[in-house]
């Protein structure tokens, strides 16, 4: 039986809700693993989950500065899709749509996966022709894209400005119908609570504060409840990656940190029942199923650990809602935050060993860490419990950069705020 | 978040744009040490606090400002010319020096 | 229902009758009413329905805080939603409806949901509607038909479709001290500051200055306090060195003590006045700040503490002394502090009966038991409110002895009857605005509340908002932060005598009664005591995952009142202090903020609209526009009854026939300037300027510092020093960035200057086999034959009087000339060339003629340097000089950059005499039922005038090495699949002659 189901929810509030048992266990932490994941965030969690489902290794703490889940996991707008230019991207992120598809059952966890779709808007016929370029090169791997007229788009999202007369008149779109949007907190509960459940010790409040060393190697942490050792050290920890590198004597990397903001607005009746970006700017929305849009947009584009947002890029994404839909004018903010995101020098992220021995590491997450928490995950703990990348993170190394075998989406370059 | 531009006094930062991490050293321009190219183009630091910094003017004289900013506090701690003493010393060439 | 108006007193003007609607029904009230003091006085308690229980609900406060009372204001088809009624201001015809509710506010079928209980209690969605792992309804189905219910029950008001009409605007502001609340300590302050002369902002978000002055019923030094408020105003407003910002919100404290406001100017009105705006968003530089915010009033937890006519204490004099309006006429009181004992006295003086007053506390000072006696109260010490009665509307409330260490006692439980019922849980100042600016709040025990730290840099506090609640001792903060904002001297304040001698603030540490029934933490999300214990027994202990689990303070309130009370119900779960369980930090904005004041004079007005100085005469001579980031430009000049294609091609063929010309004034142009300019140019180009002949103009390609391809374009040697480069439009600001970074911050001893001039100049390029004569007709001054004007030579000359800079080039492939003149004489030049071109025949083409010219000629745009591809890619590697550094030339050779296998710049044939698209993939073979092997992409397609022919431009993987050979398009999304042939990009006139004449 499950330990989620109707009937346990009956049976427990008929018993005044007092049986249930914590979704996570709150260890102490012991002085020695097989592996420890630095990072109590989706990633973290989802590391560690796989290590144990998918390979057998329990003997496994997390470890988390704050509260679990603290991080961009329970900071963002949500949205998972695949509809990547690359192949190594769209393979990847593909991989991660297909479980997310079967994630609440595999979590025992309703993560609320909706797949309503994730519509970029086209302005141009030349902008309408490099996501026809997108799309098609999905379609060419077996994902689903499809274009989409005017006349569908207005069908699709009533408060759309569809006029001639708008200042960027929407010409067309390429929308993923599989795409959607999850419930950010509850992949990070339902990662713990599935983690814990198979053993692995989830320690929070628990501070790395350096490395242990034997020679080169890193044979475990010193943190704030003191030293742990571990076989393997995996570091995910997004916008933390500079600091904590830091600590193992790794002063350079291919990350800035930036804010990210995101805004949610007062819960409203259904509203947007997909998600949708701006072609011409940086802009995207979506509703959550309480009913609030949640949205946000460009980077602040600056160095920051401070999760704090400036005030022109508010008014930057405001105006970029209202070019797209003019009756939101009346409605109101509720909520704004700022998340860290460790910005790669070419957008995509990096999951490998190394570089030191004994050490792994996952970062370089961008503003798109979100939509891949289960293959980050299944992918890290494949490279940790074999030596050895999954043939879908072959490619995420931390020597591409050197090498010149950047995946560069975008085709910024080494602008990181540009990706 | 105010800069205080050297040239025009303190602006909103709506006016500025940022142009990276400074301090970075860019290598001799003939240098093919590809380690070091690495380095200058894709390391950085990224510091939690006390950042080195280079910000344009966008908005106003169009200078490059070599800023120190706290990255934990957004705090600006100095901001200067990046011209007069922001470029490192190498990547630079007498003019006429040529080949 | 009978009217609860008092015969005198408030705010309102009882001459002025306002008339408005709720909910379809007529009502009145008088100028100067809210939405909910209007209905109060009418009698209505049904105001709204909750989230999640559809529990009718009432008015619980008189402000911003308030959780319950939502509604939509109409304005024709705008729908305003959200709103407390407690923030609307009434107006003559205003609409007002409720939300959240079907069929009928009265009669809401989604109240079933309360029998959901504790099936539905926090968090019960992560534990269900999963649905089966096999068969139809797998993987997300089942969720997605749960979600399409749930979603629709979600959610509180509807937001309209139509085009909000209103007009938002931005200001921006300085001063040296920006007081926020005008309330005693706000007022004091800003008068203090004001006095000396220094720039002093006050805001206040009610729509009258003074906070509590107006309705506290104090008097300050013998004067009334609200004469004492208005008199100060009066002051404040004389001064031309204070601006007075009533109506206004400051909702956000950034970096760099810039703080922003929404005043909302129109939203009282029917109509906003003659130019005025609906919101006004301010921007407030401040040099220091005040935070005068003063504190709210918290709930108690008690079931059935959300029935309609259970009220905030203070909430309930502010209607009885700023509208005159009671709240029940049989009125209880529960509280944990004194406070409420002074409502109690307001609400009898304005004729309520007060029947009981309910006190937690086993001991109440004797000042308390006189104000009970004055209004006529039973006192019941010791006492808890366990239950309330009634359905949309309180009936009566059950008592119990109360003991604050054991609870509720079952004993000596009796009824009470009431139809109002205001309670107190002790006060929690407002520190929002500065827990934005980095504070971290101090929990403290004897007033039970986070109080904001010692003054941060930039602020200082006053009032209440430090947990000051005497109004003197706040008049006396509100003095000294107004001279410490200045850095002025430290004065003895005079500390005012106030009437009556303030009460004990100290409430006693009483969040919850526990008895049986549901009793609301958060009233809008209905979030209960029994939810936070449930989180607690879940693990779900951090403050955080308490409000992620619990949804506790994640309303439209932002849990103005519920913060405290959840904590502390989560605090005796734990066992642990409040202060160890921890607080949370508050972000912007501090109440919600409408998206159009954000967007402002931007809302409708996006970004700028670039526009050549032909642009009319385009228009004029039917062209369609195309836009192209920032600019319009001209895609076609279309005939009637053309299609794009017949239009396109009939120009481009024309002008390889005779001649064309089109307008190319949106390239980037940079003067580059200086005794260095030439050894700058051979940094930053991959190929040598510095060799380039004065007068002479030559091709060159930028890369990025990776080795990757940047951009490309002209650049002409106007003189030693002096060149003219330009870029491609999409550019031409990035290429703009990136040479002044190397030149301030690499190069800094390179004695060049860079000026943008692309607006400076218009741009006209004609080209054809006619074109060195129809320019030779209209240039005088110079010659343009081949002596004088070789192919990439400059000259300058006149046409029709107006000076011109002549570059003969060639993007076409024709023989073809760059005019450039000065901007104000753009249309002047273009006219007369283009009636030097009639004779001829010589037609005017847009961008697509544009493209069909360059796609024949096999040149690169930003379709081809889309960023990740190398000069070499792009066949432009005899570009790259090996006899100087540039930019990039360290990387560019990097395994990566020249692996094989990299896509390559190839042309396609179309052999099905089909149009190709661009964004179409090429593959060996097309599987249309199974796309799969894509080798690139088509950057470009067109039909070929020249060749008769569709081609296409395409990047694919081993390029050069399949010329001749066979392929096909895959394009699934346009179900366009297809043979082409993989050809050379050079499609026509590979040698050049055309254009070398």
């Amino acid at each position: 039986m499950a330990e989620y189901s109707a009937f346990s929810l009956l049976r427990n509030a008929l018993a005044g809700n007092r049986d249930w048992k914590p979704a996570w266990r709150k260890p102490n932490p012991k002085p020695s693993y097989d592996v420890i994941v630095i990072g109590g965030g989706g990633h973290g969690l989802s590391t560690a989950y796989y290590l144990a489902k998918e390979h057998g290794i329990t003997n496994v703490a997390v470890l988390e500065k704050g509260y679990l889940g603290s991080g961009n996991v329970g900071r963002n707008t949500t949205a998972v899709r695949s509809n990547y230019l690359l192949p190594q991207n769209t393979r990847f992120y593909e991989h991660s749509m297909k479980m997310w598809e079967n994630l609440s059952h595999d979590l025992n966890y309703n993560v609320m996966f909706s797949q309503r779709g994730v519509l970029n808007l086209a302005h141009t016929p030349g902008q309408f022709d490099d996501y026809a370029r997108r799309g098609n090169a999905m379609r060419h791997l077996g994902v689903d894209a499809r274009l989409m007229t005017p006349a569908e788009i207005a069908r699709r999202v009533p408060g759309l400005d569809m006029s001639r007369s708008a200042r960027f008149p929407i010409h067309g779109g390429l929308m993923q119908e599989r795409a959607g949007t999850a419930r950010h907190d509850a992949v990070a509960w339902g990662y713990a609570r599935g983690a814990d459940r198979r053993g692995v010790d989830i320690i929070e409040n628990c501070e790395v504060t350096g490395f242990l060393r034997d020679g080169d190697r890193v044979v475990g942490v010193a943190t704030s409840r003191g030293e742990i050792r571990a076989g393997k050290v995996a570091v995910a920890v997004a916008g933390s990656t500079g600091r904590v590198m830091r600590m193992a004597g790794i002063d350079r990397m291919p990350i800035e940190s930036q804010v990210l903001q995101a805004f949610v607005s007062e819960s409203l009746k259904p509203f947007l029942d997909t998600v949708v970006t701006f072609g011409m700017g940086h802009f995207y929305v979506g509703q959550s199923d309480k009913g609030g849009l949640i949205y946000g947009g460009d980077l602040d584009g600056y160095n920051s650990y401070a999760q704090r947002g400036s005030l022109p890029i508010v008014e930057e994404v405001m105006s970029e809602m209202l070019a797209l839909f003019p009756s939101l004018a009346t409605v109101r903010v509720l909520r704004s935050w700022g998340g860290i995101c460790d910005m790669s020098m070419d957008g995509s992220p990096i999951i490998t060993k190394g570089p030191l021995p004994g050490m792994y590491l996952n970062c370089g997450w961008c503003y798109g860490g979100f939509k891949a928490t289960p293959a980050s995950g299944f992918c890290f703990a494949h490279t940790i419990a074999r030596d050895a990348p999954h043939e879908l993170n072959a490619g995420f190394t931390l020597d591409r950069f050197s090498r010149g075998a950047v995946i560069d989406d975008k085709g910024q370059g080494p602008t990181p705020r540009l990706h | 978040m105010l800069i205080t531009c050297p040239h025009c006094g303190p602006r909103d930062i709506s006016e500025f744009a940022y142009q990276g991490e400074g301090g970075r050293t860019r290598p001799d321009p003939a240098s093919t040490d590809l380690e070091a190219w690495n380095a200058y183009v894709y390391q950085r630091l990224n510091t939690a606090g006390a950042h080195d910094e280079i910000w344009q003017h966008a908005g106003g004289c169009r200078s490059h400002l070599a800023v120190v900013r706290d990255t934990l506090t957004h705090e600006i701690a100095s901001v200067r010319f990046a011209r007069e003493h922001g470029a490192p010393a190498h990547g630079r060439r007498k003019p006429g020096a040529r080949k | 229902m009978s009217s609860r108006r008092t015969a005198a007193g408030g705010r309102i003007d009882r001459l002025r009758t306002i008339r408005f609607t709720f909910d379809g029904r007529a009502y009145a009230g008088f100028q100067g009413d809210t939405l909910a003091s209007a209905l109060l006085a009418n009698g209505v308690s049904l105001l709204a329905r909750s989230f999640k229980y559809h529990r009718p609900r009432g008015v619980l406060t008189s402000g911003i805080d308030e959780p319950n009372a939502l509604v939509t204001v109409l304005r024709g088809d705008i729908r305003e939603p959200n709103i407390p009624a407690t923030m609307v201001e009434i107006y003559d015809g205003l609409v007002a409806v409720s939300q959240n509710r079907f069929p009928s506010l009265a009669y809401d079928v989604s109240a079933i949901n309360q029998l959901g209980g504790k099936f539905i209690s926090a968090g019960f969605y992560y534990k269900t509607f999963m649905g089966p792992v096999v068969g139809p309804l797998k993987g997300t189905r089942f969720w997605m038909l749960c979600e399409k219910v749930i979603r629709r029950a979600a959610g509180l008001g509807r937001a309209g479709l139509a085009p909000d009409p209103a007009r938002y605007e931005r200001m921006n502001a300085f001063c040296d001290v920006l007081v926020v609340g005008s309330g005693p300590a706000g007022l004091a302050a800003a008068r203090e500051a004001a006095a000396s002369g220094a720039r002093v902002i006050l805001t206040e978000l009610d729509p009258q200055f003074g906070g509590s002055a107006n309705w506290s019923g104090e008097t300050i030094d013998g004067e009334p306090s609200k004469a004492w408020a208005s008199d100060i105003v009066g002051e404040l407003r004389d001064h031309d060195n204070v601006r007075l910002l009533k109506r206004t919100t400051v909702w956000g404290y950034y970096d760099g003590n810039t703080l922003a406001a929404i005043e909302r100017v129109g939203d009282h009105k029917d109509a906003p006045a003659k130019g005025a705006p609906r919101h006004r968003h301010w921007t407030i530089r401040a040099k220091n700040v005040v935070l005068a915010t003063g504190a709210f009033e918290r709930p108690l937890v008690f079931p059935g503490n959300d029935r309609p006519g259970v009220m905030m204490a203070s909430a309930a004099q502010r209607y009885a002394n700023l509208y005159g309006v009671l709240p029940g006429e049989k009125i209880a009181i529960f509280t944990n502090n004194d406070s409420a004992y002074r409502a109690a006295v307001a609400l009898n003086k304005a004729g309520a009966t007060i029947a009981a007053i309910v006190d937690v506390r086993p001991e109440i000072s004797e000042d308390c038991r006189a104000l009970a006696r004055q209004c006529g109260a039973e006192l019941l010490v010791g006492h808890a409110v366990v239950g309330t009665a009634g359905g949309k509307k309180l009936t009566g409330i059950k008592v119990a002895q109360f003991a604050i260490a054991a609870g509720a006692l079952p004993s000596g439980g009796h009824n009470i009857e009431t139809d109002c019922l205001l309670m107190s849980g002790g006060w929690s100042p407002t520190i929002h605005l500065a827990s934005q600016a980095g504070a971290r709040p101090l929990w403290n025990e004897a007033l039970q509340a986070f109080l904001p730290p010692e003054a941060g840099q930039g602020w200082i506090g006053a009032g209440a908002f430090n947990g000051t609640f005497s109004t003197a001792d706040a008049i006396a903060e509100g003095f000294a932060a107004g001279r410490a904002a200045l850095d002025l001297p430290r004065v003895e304040p005079g500390t005012p005598h106030v009437e009556p001698a303030p009460l004990d603030p100290r409430p006693a540490p009483v969040f919850e009664i526990r008895a049986k029934g549901k009793a609301f933490v958060d009233f809008q999300h209905d979030v209960t005591a029994d939810d936070v214990r449930l989180a607690h027994l879940e693990g779900f202990v951090s403050v955080e995952h308490l409000k992620r689990y619990t949804t506790l303070g994640m309303a439209t309130d932002q849990g103005k009142g519920s913060n405290v009370p959840g904590l502390a119900i989560m605090a005796e779960a734990v066992g642990k202090p409040i202060p160890e369980v921890g607080t949370t930090r508050f972000r912007p904005p501090y109440a919600p903020v409408s998206v159009g004041a954000l967007a402002a004079e931007r809302f409708g007005d996006l970004k700028p609209e670039r526009l050549t100085p032909m642009h009319d005469w385009h228009l004029e001579n039917g062209a369609t526009m195309y836009s192209a980031g920032l600019w319009f430009r001209p895609m076609i000049y279309g005939e009637a009854g053309e299609t794009i294609e017949q239009a396109y091609v009939r120009e481009a063929r024309t002008t390889r026939e005779t001649a064309g010309i089109v307008d190319v004034s949106t390239l980037g142009k940079i003067a580059v300037q200086g005794p260095d300019a030439a050894e700058f140019l051979d940094r930053v180009y991959s190929n040598v300027f510095s060799t380039l002949a004065v007068g002479k103009a030559r091709y060159g390609l930028m890369l990025r510092e990776d080795g990757l391809v940047f951009d490309d374009g002209t650049t002409w040697r106007l003189g030693e020093h002096d060149f003219l480069m330009t870029t491609t439009t999409a550019n031409a600001g990035k290429v703009m960035q990136h040479l002044e970074y190397f030149l301030d911050v690499v190069w800094p001893e390179l004695k060049v200057h860079l000026t943008s001039v692309t607006d400076q100049w218009a741009g006209a390029a004609i080209g054809g086999p006619k074109a060195r004569e129809i320019l030779a007709s209209c240039v005088t001054g110079t010659r343009v034959d081949n002596e004088v004007l070789p192919f990439m030579g400059i000259v300058h000359g006149e046409i029709s009087g107006a000076p011109v800079m002549i570059c003969r080039l060639s993007f076409s492939g024709e023989m073809a000339f760059e005019v450039y003149s000065g901007a104000g004489h753009g249309t002047h030049v273009w006219e007369a060339l283009v009636e030097a071109g009639k004779p001829c025949g010589m037609v005017p083409y847009g961008l697509e003629a544009l493209g069909t010219m360059r796609i024949e000629k096999g040149h690169v745009t930003g379709a081809e340097i889309d960023g990740r591809t190398s000069a070499r890619d792009l066949h432009l590697g005899w570009m790259l000089s090996k006899k100087k550094p540039f930019i990039g030339s360290a990387m560019m050779d990097r395994e990566g950059i020249v692996a094989p296998g990299r896509l390559e710049l190839v042309g396609l044939i179309s052999l099905d005499n089909r149009p190709l698209a661009g964004g179409s993939h090429v593959v060996m073979e097309a599987y249309p039922e199974n796309p799969h092997g894509s080798l690139g992409h088509i950057t470009a397609a067109c039909f070929s005038p020249a060749l008769g022919k569709y081609i296409a431009l395409a990047l694919v993987s081993g390029g050069k090495a399949r010329h001749g050979s066979r392929a096909h398009v895959s394009d699934p999304l346009r179900g366009r699949f297809g043979p082409v042939e993989i050809v050379s990009h050079h499609f026509f006139d590979p040698e050049g002659k055309r254009m070398h004449g």
